[in-house]
């Protein structure tokens, strides 16, 4: 098996509200580079708290999360995002692309930010994800002009604009039909198995799940089931 | 490369919501032009003003009058004595500066001064049964042109012509048109010594000042010393030099040394140049208080762009941007509000002062209608730009450290 790319370690999130909430309990979970995992569960189980702590968005009240196989307590914020900017993609239930720009800046984005490619390459670049998804005519369009479907797969191109070699999905087909679902379904499966990226999906559908070589269920916090086909 | 991201998304979010950056930028641009055109006028006028006081008379008048009354000389004979004294009167000296004609030659050696004697007095300008009092002030013409504007306010005539006329008299045209007196008409003029002398209309001039228009006149010296009877008597010296703002340090300096009250203008002017302080003050307050109204306006909508886009806040941050990134993009939308504000602000303040310009207006104790004095300098527009990007960084620096405080998780979680 090849090394791990991200891993949890004895990980509990506690919540201090008035009365605490227990998001994940005394979680160990190790994920491997190119592996494809999806993640089922009740709805309050902790799947997207689960998803938040992988991604770093979230941090624990006690345990380690280790990216590369590098212990990241301790790390600023900055730092942190540095992390998440170079090798985290997250895609959510709802696309949260951002209203003002165009479908194609939306995708530049993340590339912008992280500096590493020249204006040219980058719009290049966003070009050649969106024709990826089939959506390159859809470039020059704002994000509220686009069916869900398109959305999401713009969010997806997003995701995926610097390159990362983890990609975390939140339940990214949940508000998408059947057909559209299927197209998502497709492209995750094709980022695991064709890119060799990793891949990490809360999902409530059980073909999805079923899709991924790897499946974990969570019911309260807690791993139920670690399953792998 | 990563700042002109964060440039990018503020100019965005601000271009997306039109209205509210216009009204914002308005604010500001209100604030700035406002006070290019106040401050303009403000001290505009304050210039004008000083410039009269400056330049209408001497800088130091040296009268022969003492600050304090001249302590009997029993006191200086025993300084440690207990000695007391009543009833007495104190000794009546011949008033008039003693060797003026020395202490005028003397101030006059320093390069930029020019100092004359004069003997002012009053006196009674009668003309076919009228009569008027007058303040006599018996002056060196060659000299009175640098000393006081009078020169510049002659209407017919002119001061040189003392010279050439025996017994000749410069008046106001207040004074003349009371009189009934035209040029070179002779009129009675009557000294409280009871010398009467018909003297000859050689000048009429008008200052805008009433009190001199229709109450001063000037004669020789020579001719104030036999009308007042006062033989080579000067009961003033005045001083004009280079740079008025010494006037102070050099009149105590004459004082101490000559012991005679030595006024310069910022003494005889004290309460009006404490005015303009008063007024600066109002002035900036005011102004103050347009640009805190303005930057009220801009702290308003860059906190409610936060408040509205915490979405996008979070998810930018999830895709890696920091906190920086984040409070840098509403920090430029206040930089870019404040000098879109600032540079409308001084095209308003250029109309403004264009405007400003044409009104004429009459001042009170003047009677000619005046231009209103402004000062249109660098400096306004500078300050006023300076006000505007300060007040909008500073407005926009709360909302968009908040901003940049944000963590992305507790709005994620609640979205989703
Ligand atoms: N802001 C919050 N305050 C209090 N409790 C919360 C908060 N967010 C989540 N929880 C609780 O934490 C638990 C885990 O929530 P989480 O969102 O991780 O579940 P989930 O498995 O993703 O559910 P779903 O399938 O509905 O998305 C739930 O019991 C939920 O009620
Ligand atoms: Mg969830």
């Amino acid at each position: 098996m090849s090394e791990a790319i991200v891993e949890l370690r004895s990980v509990t999130r506690v919540l201090q509200e008035v009365v605490p909430v227990t998001l994940v309990r005394d979680i160990d979970l190790t994920i491997h580079r190119g592996e494809f995992v999806s993640v089922t569960g009740p709805s309050g189980s902790g799947k997207s708290s689960l998803l938040y702590l992988l991604g770093l968005l979230d941090l624990p009240t006690s345990g380690h999360v280790l990216i590369d196989g590098e212990d990241t307590a301790g790390f600023s914020p900055d730092h942190l995002a540095d992390i998440r900017l170079a090798k985290l993609g997250f895609v959510f239930q709802f696309h949260f692309l951002l209203p003002e720009f165009t479908v194609l800046h939306n995708v530049t984005l993340p590339m912008l930010r992280l500096g590493r490619l020249g204006e040219k390459e980058i719009r290049e670049r966003g070009m050649s994800l969106l024709a990826d998804f089939e959506i390159a005519d859809q470039a020059k369009k704002r994000p509220e002009q686009l069916s869900g479907g398109q959305r999401q797969r713009v969010a997806v191109a997003r995701a995926l604009a610097n390159d990362p070699p983890l990609i975390l999905a939140d339940e990214p087909t949940g508000n998408l039909d059947m057909r559209n679902s299927e197209i998502v379904q497709g492209i995750f499966a094709r980022l695991a198995a064709e890119q060799g990226r990793t891949v990490i999906a809360v999902t409530h559908d059980k073909d999805f799940a079923d899709s991924a070589p790897r499946n974990i269920h969570l019911v309260d916090g807690r791993i139920e089931s670690d399953v792998k086909r | 490369m990563f700042w002109r991201v964060s440039i990018g998304i503020a100019a965005a979010q601000l271009s997306h919501r039109r209205r509210q950056t216009i009204v914002s930028t308005l604010g500001v641009a209100l604030g700035v032009g406002f006070f290019v055109a106040t401050s303009a006028l403000m001290s505009g006028s304050e210039k004008d003003m000083v410039q009269r006081l400056v330049d209408n008379a001497p800088h130091i008048t040296v009268k022969d009058e003492f600050r304090t009354a001249a302590p009997q000389p029993v006191f200086a004979a025993y300084p440690a004595g207990a000695v007391s004294l009543s009833n007495t009167k104190p000794r009546e000296y011949l008033r008039g500066v003693k060797n003026h004609g020395a202490k005028v030659e003397e101030v006059s050696r320093q390069t930029g001064v020019i100092a004359a004697s004069a003997l002012t007095g009053t006196a009674i300008v009668r003309y076919a049964a009228k009569d008027v009092s007058a303040a006599i002030a018996g002056i060196d013409p060659e000299k009175e042109r640098f000393l006081t504007t009078i020169e510049e306010d002659m209407r017919q005539g002119s001061l040189m012509r003392l010279r050439t006329a025996s017994q000749g008299i410069v008046i106001g045209e207040g004074m003349a048109a009371r009189l009934g007196l035209g040029m070179d008409d002779l009129a009675t003029v009557v000294s409280p010594e009871g010398i009467v002398r018909r003297m000859k209309i050689v000048g009429l001039f008008r200052t805008g000042n009433l009190i001199l228009d229709e109450g001063q006149v000037y004669m020789l010296l020579k001719d104030a010393q036999v009308l007042l009877d006062k033989p080579f008597v000067a009961n003033r010296i005045r001083i004009k030099i280079a740079d008025p703002d010494m006037a102070e340090e050099m009149a105590a300096d004459l004082e101490s040394r000559w012991g005679y009250r030595t006024e310069s203008w910022q003494e005889v002017n004290r309460d009006f140049l404490g005015l303009f302080v008063v007024r600066n003050v109002i002035t900036y307050s005011i102004v103050g208080a347009i640009m805190a109204v303005a930057a009220f306006g801009i702290f308003n909508i860059i906190s409610t762009v936060v408040i509205e886009k915490r979405r996008d806040i979070a998810i930018l941050m999830s895709m890696g941007f920091r906190g920086s990134d984040i409070q840098w993009v509403f920090l430029v939308q206040g930089v870019f509000v404040g000098m879109i504000g600032m540079v409308m602000g001084w095209m308003l303040g250029l109309v403004l002062l264009q405007m400003l310009g044409t009104v004429e207006m009459t001042v009170p104790g003047l009677m000619d209608k005046q231009k209103l004095p402004l000062e249109k300098g660098l400096f306004q527009f500078g300050v006023g730009g300076l006000f505007a990007l300060v007040s909008a960084v500073a407005a926009a620096w709360i909302p968009a450290r908040k901003a940049s405080q944000v963590r992305p998780v507790d709005i994620i979680r609640g979205a989703t």
